[in-house]
């Protein structure tokens, strides 16, 4: 038996934000909540972890957050990261709830602060965490397992039994042995599959096993595939992930936040070969710093070298690893395992283009480059300042697009399109429905609580509905 | 492929490589810098000197929030425990910055040194009493102004505590200097009004010993503001006894009047209250020291926090119980004792936990005057 009861109203699969607002929810509205959580204590929370803030529409200025961002203009926002590529209705009912999220999600313990640092241009939009996305999740937890909430580690769901749209119980694994685990709801949110790194070569090929992975070798995505198997409507690109350039020295998993590198736009970027393969300077980083993964992803052994010179190192935000450093660039090419005339050809073909300009960071300025291919669109500058540095950097994958179908309440859609009778699902492994492609900095955080929330209350009702004699444990 | 190779900036110790590498760690993440001032002040730089390591080692309240809240603390590969380390870098500072150098080993294994030199000093005035007179002094009952000073003459008594109180001080500043210079701030900062009067707000309300506003983690992520209440108790009662002590110096040299003070009187008054919050405080202090998280812990140094705290509450039990019995035969070895644990603190005060105040104000002007230079910027 996993657990204190033999039956539980709301069984919830995964442990991060998503997840705890279901059990929060469900368990203030009287149910008896199981929370399994395949990751052990300490890498509890899925990508949760790794974050920092959630974007709530406000009317109007807070504490912490420097003025108001209306549910139309998060939209638009929406519309443009997504090209789309987004459900409107579920997506228009999101922005609308996510207004009373702050305001909840302070009330389970969740403490916010002022954006600082190098985050100020988020921070009339997003909440940040007081302390950061562990912060948040520790303060979940707390405030779950005070309400009654029971919570097991190092449990994965690895067999659902599900009959037409309705579930009935749960295989879990935990501590060597496998245990059913039966449940009137089921809340699936467990997040998506970006650590399975043979479910990623579906959809990548081989070439995926150069990924590096930015959240915990648990995101494996196993109830998500059985979901699918089991005549659940699935929803988004299955071979699409989030993925960005980060440092190529970072672990294999759970690299996080300080692995990532801001310092595209300052250099050039060449692949093993020594060629370059994009505009570096196309537009500001935040709006393409999502695009890197994909095309190191592209470039042979999936590794490529951010080189600049020594007038571009302090511009931007330190990282975890010093860049490789040389005197000269035949040295540096040495240092990085690539050919040193190669490189040497390629700065100097690059230095020969840049034409004169007033270099600004702060803005699209007008150093570029001419008459070559590919060109340079702003802040192009000569690398020609000993001493040279180089960070090398492999495609960093953030999260998967695949997902399930939910409707308003967050219950499933089968295959057939009828809702499912007490399947419901929130966070990544749902939020495909909201954000079809694109990232925009704290909307995961906003479909994991908007949705988790919601998932948590309906299951709670339909409970309490279905069988009113049914008392919280 | 040779990128393994980081360029390793000379340390003069491991403690404080590994806090290099830490702070190189955190300011690429900043998640944390909203929890105190230690985040703020490691972005205002992108390098750390022993220099830098040392003011934001000294700048940590170890509240352990940054611990708790970190998705890199252990078992994470990257291994991220701030608190710990800036805990080692500090006690280490307290021993580099002492004066004179000759006595750096009191900081080896302080609570045996301070242990010894108490008992020592509490000999020494035991015997000195039964010395000076007839040993029969000692149990005698004495009431009555000037009461106390049949054991010891009043000047002998203001000489010695002054001397000693001097050499304190004397060896404090000699240490602040060497804090100073070694983190490389300007002299001119110790005289700007605006950051001394923030530094002392800060460290007057330990600001940043609660997370950032939910509390401090002191033996699991549940926050907590205990240790700031009984620091405040140790604080406050350590400032009243000190006031106590002042009021009577001048109600002897101003108005004449010698000790024993009745009970309603304003030293009695100030040094019950004061004593009280040092019973109080040094006592909690100590059990959340027990209770802490020994992941957080400089392990090696735990004698140094303990003895200062117990010095602090022997030199308030002692107080009190003179003032209880300060008219029964029990009087002259208490004052014997009281006299020679209170001596024992003054002298020890630079060589002991007690700089950790002085440091961590001068830690807090620094990042005043910092904070005010970018905000303005």
């Amino acid at each position: 038996m996993i657990g204190a009861s033999t039956e539980y109203d709301v069984l919830v699969a995964g442990g991060g934000n998503a997840a705890l607002c279901a059990a929060i929810s469900a368990r203030r509205a009287g149910a008896s909540v199981l929370v399994v959580e395949a990751a052990p204590r300490f890498y509890r929370g899925g990508n949760t972890r790794h974050t920092r803030n959630m974007r709530c529409a406000h009317d109007a200025a807070t504490e912490t957050l420097s003025g108001p961002y209306f549910e139309d203009e998060f939209f638009d926002d929406l519309l443009r990261v997504t090209g789309g590529n987004t459900d409107e209705d579920l997506a228009r009912m999101m922005i609308a709830e996510s207004k009373r999220m702050l305001t909840w999600i302070a009330e389970q313990g969740v403490r916010f602060q002022p954006s600082l640092g190098g985050t100020l241009s988020l921070g009339r939009t997003n909440s940040f965490f007081l302390g950061g996305g562990r912060a948040m999740l520790n303060a979940l937890y707390r405030t779950a397992e005070s309400l009654g909430v029971e919570v097991v580690y190092d449990a994965e769901v690895v067999g659902l039994d599900i009959e037409g749209p309705q579930f009935r119980s749960a295989r879990v694994r935990h501590a060597g042995r496998e245990t059913a685990v039966r449940a009137r709801t089921f809340v699936a949110a467990s997040g998506g599959f970006e650590a399975n790194i043979e479910w990623l070569k579906e959809g990548w090929g081989e070439i995926a096993d150069n990924f590096l992975i930015r959240g915990t070798p648990y995101n494996r995505g196993t109830v998500l595939k059985m979901l699918i198997n089991s005549g659940v409507r699935h929803i988004g690109d299955p071979t699409q992930c989030h993925a960005v350039a980060i440092d190529a020295r970072a672990p294999k998993f759970d690299g996080g936040i300080i692995t990532r590198l801001d310092c595209v736009v300052f250099g050039i970027v060449v692949n093993k070969h020594a060629e370059r393969f994009y505009d570096e300077g196309e537009d500001v980083w935040p709006k393409r710093y999502a695009i890197w993964g994909r095309l190191v992803a592209a470039q042979p052994d999936q590794i490529a070298y951010i080189v600049f010179d020594a007038s571009s190192l302090e511009l931007f935000m330190p990282s975890l690893f010093p860049p490789v450093q040389a005197s000269t660039l035949g040295e540096l090419a040495g240092k990085l395992g690539i050919e040193a005339t190669a490189l040497e050809r390629t700065v100097a073909a690059f230095n020969d283009a840049v034409r004169p300009g007033h270099f600004d960071h702060t803005s699209l300025d007008d150093c570029r480059t001419e008459g070559i291919e590919p060109q340079k669109s702003h802040w192009a500058r000569r690398i020609e300042q000993a001493p040279f540095y180089a960070y090398p950097v492999r495609p960093g994958i953030t999260f998967t697009y695949l997902g399930v179908k939910v409707d308003r309440r967050a219950r499933m859609v089968m295959e057939d399109g009828r809702p499912a009778d007490n399947m419901f699902a929130a966070g990544e492994i749902m939020a495909g429905n909201v954000l079809g492609q694109g990232y925009a900095a704290g909307i995961g955080m906003t479909i994991g609580s908007v949705f988790g929330r919601i998932a948590g209350r309906e299951a709670a009702a339909l409970v309490s509905s279905t069988c009113p004699s049914s008392e919280a444990a | 492929m040779n990128i393994h190779a980081p360029f390793e900036p000379a340390h003069a110790t491991a403690s404080l490589a590994e806090a290099d590498r830490l702070m190189t760690v955190c300011n690429s993440c900043r998640y944390c810098e909203g929890l105190c001032a230690v985040f703020p002040a490691m972005e205002m730089r992108r390098a750390f000197s022993d220099g830098d390591l040392n003011y934001l080692a000294n700048l940590c309240h170890s509240c352990g929030a940054c611990f708790h809240d970190c998705q890199f603390s252990p078992p994470h590969e990257f291994d991220v425990n701030v608190p710990k380390t800036l805990a080692i870098v500090r006690n280490d500072s307290y021993r580099a910055y002492v004066w004179p150098r000759a006595f750096s080993g009191l900081f080896h294994r302080n609570g045996l040194a301070i242990s010894l030199i108490a008992a020592v000093s509490v000999a020494v005035f035991v015997a000195g009493f039964a010395a000076w007179h007839d040993p029969s002094v000692l149990f005698d009952a004495h009431t009555g102004p000037g009461a106390f000073y049949k054991l010891m003459p009043h000047d002998v008594m203001a000489l010695l505590f002054g001397a000693a109180f001097a050499y304190a001080i004397v060896a404090l500043a000699m240490g602040v200097r060497n804090f100073w210079k070694d983190i490389g701030e300007p002299l001119a900062t110790l005289g700007e009004p605006a950051s001394l009067w923030q530094a002392i707000k800060d460290a007057c309300s330990l600001r940043h010993l609660d997370g950032g506003g939910v509390g401090c983690m002191n033996e699991d992520e549940a926050p907590t503001d205990r240790r700031r209440l009984y620091h405040h108790m140790t604080f406050y009662g350590f400032m009243l006894c000190f006031a106590a002590t002042s009021t009577a110096t001048l109600y002897h040299y101003v108005l004449g009047m010698e000790a024993p003070y009745p009970v309603y009187d304003l030293p009695v008054v100030l040094g019950t209250i004061g004593g009280i919050g040092l019973l109080v405080g040094p006592a909690g202090l100590l059990h959340a020291k027990w209770r802490r998280d020994p992941v957080l812990k400089d392990g090696s140094r735990t004698g140094m926090d303990v003895a200062f705290l117990a010095m602090l509450f022997l030199t308030s039990l002692t107080g009190l119980l003179l003032l209880v019995l300060r008219a029964t035969p029990a009087m002259g070895l208490l004052l014997a004792l009281h006299l020679g644990v209170v001596f024992s603190l003054f002298v020890t005060m630079p060589y002991g936990k007690f700089v950790h105040g002085i440091y961590r104000f001068l830690a807090l002007v620094r990042y005043a005057r910092e904070k005010r230079q970018i905000g303005g910027a």
